[in-house]
């Protein structure tokens, strides 16, 4: 009953439209932890960049928003199940996902990056010199696809289904380079002794979006039109500068 | 081809000449690496099992402990092991070792072999210990010595007996292969696995994967049926 009871207040609100916005209440979801987009801090409170982000953009749609955690599996189901109404955990926009529920426009996407060994000195936009070199690449990831289509008779690639165990044959020599996330690479390569970041890092895919259910159509205007304007006020950078070193706005 | 087949082939977006020729190579390499494992598997499980009868502890002791620590242990525990655990070993980059161990092929045959041969090792004792005495004894009555009595009598009276076991044996390392695919071998699982995440189509990938599977098992059944009733002809009866 009290499901239904929210359920129809969140459709009265949305029905009265962007005008009456003030006491809106909207529930969005995170999977926890996944640093640094979304984790507790040391006193138990959630934070990371996509939080900020929800924070800043909850303030500028003028809605009340909880947060609610949600495991990744449970993701779209609980989204249709309307236990909340956005998804803000680093879900990839994707033909499959878009089929089930809206997308946003993106706002953001973490590049691939290069990681070797200090002694690798190849120019990895080079295909005459990356020729015979060993790739290590996470299977079926956009990194993936990259190499694939364009490296594919070049270079020697080779799929991992985890980071750790592609980390493993980097530090045992049997890869010359590792194209990763560039997140998980800067956490599992960087921190290691004799490894460095070579190239530049690639921008790939479509980003990451928020996750809405198709019905909610105003909600995604709104949503669009705050994270527009996050992104122009400097208000993104802002909060994009504290937790990476590198540029993810898109 | 016939031409709905070319015709299916041009329709769907999975199973094309690309992706086919991905498979076939995934089951070259399948086969290649479980046909060498068993054989050689094989040939270090005859007189391993041999020994292992012997009485003297010293002799059988080490490969009780050998068989008991590759059976006791999973196979993808062993091939991560081998794998992974050697390129952490300090300095092997550097000796002649790691032009083996660079590449994954010949950890994972290695790990193969040690684990079917542990099993055929036992397999076999099991078929020698259950010699009929009689046997022995009318062998030793006619002055057989050891060796012959060994090549002559318990051996092919023994591989009568583990003939249906080792079949089940060969069918398990087929299957068992399939986890070469996590230490990156493209093998038959691998193809599948690569092309389930282009597409991300599961039943697709895997159901075909699955009927290679079962084909090569049936070749197998095959073939081992044929040998069991050339090994078992006398048990046959006379007028068939």
């Amino acid at each position: 009953m009290k499901k239904l009871m929210v359920a129809a207040t969140t459709a009265l609100a949305l029905m009265a439209g962007g005008a009456q916005a003030q006491d809106r209440d909207l529930r969005i979801a995170f999977d926890v932890p996944y640093e640094p987009f979304e984790y507790r801090n040391d006193d138990g409170e959630l934070t990371g960049f996509e939080v900020e982000l929800a924070e800043a953009m909850c303030q500028e749609m003028q809605a009340n928003c909880e947060f609610v955690i949600q495991a990744w599996d449970g993701m779209i189901p609980g989204l249709l199940a309307r236990k909340f109404d956005l998804i803000m955990s680093s879900m990839s926009i994707t033909e499959e996902r878009a089929k089930r529920v809206n997308f946003s426009e993106p706002y953001y996407i973490t590049p691939g990056g290069w990681f070797a060994p200090e002694s690798f000195n190849t120019d990895v936009t080079d295909m005459a010199a990356m020729e015979g070199k060993t790739v290590g690449v996470q299977r079926g990831t956009t990194m993936d696809s990259y190499v694939t289509e364009n490296m594919g008779g070049t270079v020697n690639i080779k799929r991992y289904t985890t980071a750790e165990d592609m980390v493993l044959d980097l530090e045992g020599q049997r890869l010359d380079v590792v194209f990763v996330d560039y997140p998980v690479g800067e956490q599992t390569i960087l921190n290691r002794e004799g490894f460095k970041e070579v190239g530049e890092p690639v921008k790939l895919g479509q980003g990451v979006g928020v996750a809405m259910r198709k019905r909610d159509r105003e909600l995604a205007d709104e949503v669009n039109a705050a994270l527009k304007t996050l992104k122009e006020d400097g208000t993104y950078d802002a909060i994009m500068e504290k937790y990476f070193s590198y540029d993810i706005k898109i | 081809m016939p031409e709905f087949i070319v015709e299916w082939l041009n329709q769907n977006d999975i199973f094309t000449a690309m992706t086919l020729m991905e498979y076939w190579d995934g089951l070259v390499t399948t086969v290649h690496l479980v046909f060498l494992s068993l054989i050689i598997g094989l040939v270090v499980a005859v007189p391993l099992a041999i020994l292992r009868t012997v009485k003297n502890p010293f002799v059988s002791g080490p490969i009780w402990l050998y068989t008991y620590l590759f059976r006791g242990t999973p196979l993808l525990i062993q091939l991560y092991i081998i794998y992974y655990g050697v390129a952490q070993i300090h300095g092997i980059q550097d000796s002649f070792w790691w032009e083996i161990f660079r590449e994954p092929l010949y950890p994972a045959l290695l790990a193969f072999t040690l684990n079917t041969a542990a099993y055929t090792t036992e397999i076999i004792r099991g078929a020698i210990v259950a010699t009929p005495h009689g046997e022995i004894e009318a062998a030793k009555a006619y002055g057989m010595n050891w060796f012959l009595r060994m090549r002559r009598i318990i051996l092919p009276s023994a591989a009568r007996r583990a003939v249906q076991a080792y079949a089940n044996e060969v069918i398990f390392m087929l299957h068992a292969s399939a986890i070469a695919s996590v230490v990156t071998i493209v093998d038959l699982t691998g193809a599948a696995r690569n092309i389930y995440s282009r597409f991300y189509a599961p039943f697709e990938a895997f159901i075909f994967v699955a009927l290679c599977y079962m084909a090569l098992t049936f070749l197998l059944v095959f073939a081992f049926r044929k040998l069991e009733k050339r090994l078992l002809r006398h048990q046959r009866p006379v007028s068939s």
